[in-house]
């Protein structure tokens, strides 16, 4: 006979206990894992974001645009390999809940910067050739059904009215981690209707995306950037596209403080739960245990019985738990694309999934071990028969 | 028995336990020899603090005062882990309610103390299939406890307890809860440990039928040793 083997049937000695138990770790390590990508999730943008692509905006705020001018003189800044600009459009389809990103851009250097957004060549020829064109994302195409020409209409919020689209081409991402559900059409359709009617948006950029030589010389040529327009009626802010996502993320920061806080409560209940199992088992047994002693064996053998009987009961719940994660994210992913455009279950997730349950299975052990492994051999015998 | 040196000998041995504040005189100033090969039984009423002797000459209660030698070895000066490595390989338990478990098989149980010896699968098939055999239970052998009478549970607790051929046996009620028929079985089993195995068993019992099989019997009255109350047989 191995240990192990005493260690499984002991583990299973109260079937409905165990199931019970294995069930609670089941759902809460479905549970942390799906909190854990939501929170993924969030940062989804800041890590597909790229070290060599810095993005300059209005130093007052994304609110107010920066004139196109700019354009020429940052790209004669040393250490800048390409410009390119956008405009955040806003528009709504149908109706506020069917929201998805959407912003006009210059599509030739703006795409040439992306080269995770993959577009066949012979849509993107249509696209640039449509004043009215647009691309969207392949999980857009597919929350709404578009197909290629198919016209979308988008209600402006920032610039009023209808504004009609034909639909050119469909992007995917390389993998995925690029977000796939952004609409984008060109900068010069928005810019013309502007012109047309004397807004102050027109010939102006929402921000500008610049493509540099070297990742580690960013902080440099962001400096320079900003230099360059200081004292101007629209000095610039340029940070890197990383810290420019964080800036959103920041102002959500509670929120992600909140869910975190909660995953590790779940981890905390479970570990309750767990512990409470562990006593309730160890309390039982402590006559057993107190033969095992008798026979010869130690506190670390009791030690071992005990918390490999945990380990036993909790990676059994962990393992179906992260079983699960996969097909629950996958629905999640579904129902909620407007919200979280990437809702991939990392592999960072499950290390920490498993990570989770091992110090589950470990701090419920504690306890009745250390409780099993001092009784007096005498007393525990008292409690037999 | 007389020329035979004792295995084990108690000297001036006290034991108390606390209550509160208050100190209960458990044991007191008890000596003892027991011979090499001799079946002794413990008497006495309830309270009387035999199993507590027996616990202390098994080493698994610590005594106040006084020394026990079992085998030359002062037991009472050891540590907790000299302790369980000592009663591992010197002392076979039998208990009242067997005290098998019940997840293991009887192979299993009677397996259990050898998983401390070092001793490789196929020593430790060829010992256990051998205990077994001594308690005619090798039919038996991959029954759970639930699956066993009274009288063949405790036949596998004997089989667990003389596996590692341990130099003393303690039996603490042995046929207390066995009707009169398996508690004769086991009674007849112990002797023949005795006489065929030459082991030197201990016995505490409140059965004057289980402690007619000893050679001696001690009585124990209030933890003290009744010097004039000995039965020889």
């Amino acid at each position: 006979m191995h240990i192990f083997k005493l260690i499984f049937r002991n583990a299973f000695r109260h079937k409905l206990r165990t199931f019970l138990t294995v069930l609670g770790v089941t759902i809460a390590i479905l549970a942390f894992g799906l909190l854990r990508t939501v929170i993924s999730a969030w940062y989804a943008g800041v890590e597909a974001s790229s070290a060599t692509r810095l993005v300059a905006r209005n130093a007052v705020s994304l609110v107010f645009p920066l004139p196109l001018s700019y354009k020429d003189k940052i790209r004669q800044i040393e250490g800048v390999k390409g410009v390119s600009y956008g405009t955040w459009f806003g528009g709504i389809y149908i109706d506020e809940k069917n929201f998805f990103a959407n912003y006009a851009m210059e599509p030739k250097t703006y795409l040439a910067m992306y080269p995770e957004i993959i577009i066949p060549s012979e849509q993107m020829t249509a696209f640039l050739r449509d004043r009215k064109g647009a691309v969207a994302g392949r999980k857009l195409v597919e929350r709404f059904g578009w197909k290629i020409g198919d016209i979308v209409t988008l209600k402006g919020t920032i610039f009023p009215g209808n504004w009609d689209f034909v639909i050119r081409g469909i992007y995917r991402g390389r993998d995925n981690t690029v977000d796939e559900t952004a609409f984008f059409f060109q900068w010069d359709y928005l810019n013309e209707a502007l012109k047309k009617a004397g807004r102050s948006w027109a010939d102006h950029a929402g921000w500008y995306l610049i493509e540099i030589k070297d990742p580690h010389i960013a902080a440099d040529v962001s400096l320079r950037i900003d230099k360059t327009f200081k004292n101007s009626l629209a000095e610039t802010l340029t940070e890197t596209e990383k810290a420019f996502q964080l800036s959103f993320i920041s102002m959500t920061e509670a929120i992600i403080i909140a869910i975190k806080l909660v995953s590790f409560v779940i981890i905390f209940i479970i570990m309750a739960v767990v512990a409470n199992t562990m006593a309730m088992t160890a309390r039982e047994r402590i006559g057993e245990y107190a033969i095992f002693k008798t026979l010869g064996f130690r506190g670390f053998h009791i030690g071992g019985l005990i918390f490999g009987e945990s380990i036993i009961i909790t990676m059994i719940g962990a393992v179906f738990g992260i079983m699960l994660t996969f097909p629950v994210a996958k629905i999640f992913a579904h129902e909620l694309s407007a919200f979280f455009p990437i809702f991939n279950v990392e592999t960072k997730t499950i290390y920490m999934d498993l990570a989770a349950s091992f110090v589950v299975a470990f701090v419920a052990g504690i306890f009745p071990t250390w409780r099993a492994a001092n009784i007096r051999i005498a007393d525990g015998l008292r409690r037999i028969g | 028995m007389d020329n035979v040196s004792p295995i084990v000998e108690i000297r001036n041995l006290s034991k108390s336990y606390r209550r509160g504040s208050q100190t209960l005189p458990v044991l007191i100033d008890i000596s003892l020899d027991i011979d090499k090969g001799e079946f002794l039984a413990l008497m006495g009423p309830s309270g009387s603090g035999k199993t507590t002797l027996l616990n202390l000459i098994a080493g698994i209660d610590k005594a106040d005062s006084g020394s026990i030698k079992v085998s030359g070895i002062e037991i009472t000066s050891l540590s907790e882990t000299e302790l369980a490595l000592w009663r591992a390989s010197n002392v076979g338990f039998i208990f009242q309610f067997y005290n098998l478990i019940p997840v293991l098989t009887a192979y299993e149980n009677v397996e259990l103390p050898l998983l401390l010896s070092g001793l490789t699968k196929k020593e430790r098939r060829s010992h256990v299939e051998t205990a077994l055999r001594v308690v005619n239970l090798t039919d038996r052998m991959d029954h759970r406890p639930g699956q066993l009478s009274g009288g063949q549970q405790q036949r596998v607790a004997i089989a667990r307890a003389v596996v590692t051929d341990p130099t003393i046996l303690v039996a603490d009620e042995p046929t207390g809860d066995l009707d009169r028929k398996s508690a004769e079985e086991i009674l007849d089993l112990m002797e023949r440990l005795v006489h065929e195995m030459e082991k030197t068993i201990i016995m505490v019992t409140h059965d004057p039928r289980a402690a007619k099989k000893a050679h001696k019997v001690k009585h124990l009255d209030k933890g003290i040793l009744n010097a004039y109350l000995q039965t020889d047989f």
